[in-house]
């Protein structure tokens, strides 16, 4: 189930980006999956819920629940090494730590994942999918993804 | 209580909803592609607040009504929110306005609501504040710009200023039902808030070198559902599948 590709980003899987909160017996005995949403309004959560039910009735627990919790908040934090090695690999830039303080030297820092320069700027701050922004890189002229830190 | 929460929890379900459904007038129409996608994925995150709220509401006030109940299913009567949310959407520098005086008030608001002793609104609420803390960038750079930009920018601006500017107090009103969850420790009034806010927006406006209006009127009613003529087309649209096609899903 933390295999499953997230619906918007699927070179990454909902365990790695820490959609999936945890697997336990509920108080009726069956067993239920506990999914965060990343942004209220992600238009992805209907369709990760199916892919959790399916992947239960797969296992044999057709009667298994899928339920989302608001708490505790997702957080790009929650991100795993390998989740943020894969979003790098494929072109978007994966997001710094929350706290971490913003670089003083050039726009949102993350460094271009095409030529690797941290000459980077802001260009769109909305991009295509709620949870990313535009970044211009100005070494290599290209413009990539960023997971916007949240 | 619980009706009361529950009252509560519609009327800002109600606020990011018609808010969300304003800014969905602006796709295809924005001075620029980049805006269409900002104001789009604005309006995508509050129409999320209002599903999370309006479910909650009804899981709370014991009629289990669903998200789709309280956004279809209602007259315009029925709506609880501010008239500020249900403002037409003007020109850019209007939408903008409206942007920076709602996206403060709910980074405060929700951000007092986390703590707030209902768990399920609270974390709703928590969530709801970071989203809203994005918008609230998204705004406060465009005043600054605008403000900042050319004699034409800079009047259309401070105009925006203007329009919104009466319709702000409404959001921090306290009636029976916000004082009685106050009292009981339920939820926070949004009322002290009205001071932070003005000072955290007035910052930005002066960043903008434009001034705060002081205007002679405010308005209000919208939370008794007593709604502004240009309510009714909005609400028209916003049901007008269900209308047709009652129970349709896809």
């Amino acid at each position: 189930m933390c295999d499953l590709p997230d619906p918007e980003l699927p070179v990454v899987s909902l365990g790695e980006l820490g959609v999936i909160q945890r697997v336990s017996k509920a108080v009726d005995g069956h067993l239920e999956v506990v999914f965060t949403p990343t942004f209220l309004g992600c238009p992805a959560l209907p369709a990760i819920a199916e892919a959790i039910a399916a992947v239960l009735a797969e296992c044999g627990h057709p009667d298994g629940k899928v339920r989302q919790a608001a708490a505790p908040a997702w957080s790009t934090d929650r991100i795993s090494a390998a989740g943020r090695r894969k979003l790098a690999e494929h072109g978007i830039a994966p997001p710094r730590p929350v706290n971490a303080p913003t670089p003083v030297r050039l726009g949102l820092g993350a460094p271009c994942p095409h030529c690797g320069s941290a000459a980077t700027r802001p260009h769109s701050t909305f991009g295509p999918t709620r949870c990313q922004s535009i970044l211009r890189c100005t070494a290599c002229g290209e413009t990539f993804p960023y997971l916007a830190t949240v | 209580m619980t009706e009361d929460a529950a009252l509560l929890a519609s009327r800002l379900g109600d606020d990011a909803l018609v808010l969300g459904q304003r800014l969905c007038q602006w796709i295809t129409r924005a001075p620029t592609i980049e805006e269409d996608l900002a104001l789009s994925n604005i309006a995508l995150d509050l129409i999320g607040h209002a599903r999370a709220l309006l479910t909650l509401a009804g899981g709370l006030d014991g009629t289990g009504r669903t998200e789709d109940d309280f956004a279809f299913a209602r007259s315009d009567r029925e709506f609880g929110n501010t008239l500020l949310a249900e403002l037409p959407n003007g020109d850019f520098a209007v939408t903008i306005a409206r942007q920076l005086v709602y996206s403060h008030y709910a980074v405060l608001y929700y951000e007092a609501l986390a703590g707030a002793a209902l768990p399920e609104l609270a974390a709703v609420a928590a969530r709801a504040a970071t989203e809203a803390g994005y918008h609230r960038r998204h705004a406060d750079g465009w005043t600054v710009r605008l403000g900042l930009g050319t004699a034409e920018s800079a009047r259309r601006m401070q105009a925006g200023l203007d329009h919104v500017w009466p319709y702000t107090t409404e959001l921090f009103d306290e009636d029976e039902v916000v004082r009685r969850l106050d009292e009981a420790g339920t939820a926070p009034s949004p009322a002290p808030l009205h001071a932070p806010w003005q000072e955290r927006v007035g910052e930005v406006v002066g960043q903008a070198g434009l001034s705060l209006p002081t205007p002679r009127w405010r308005a209000h009613g919208g939370r008794q559902g007593l709604h502004s003529e240009a309510f009714g087309p909005l609400v028209a649209e916003l049901q007008s599948v269900q209308r047709q096609f009652p129970g349709g899903t896809w």
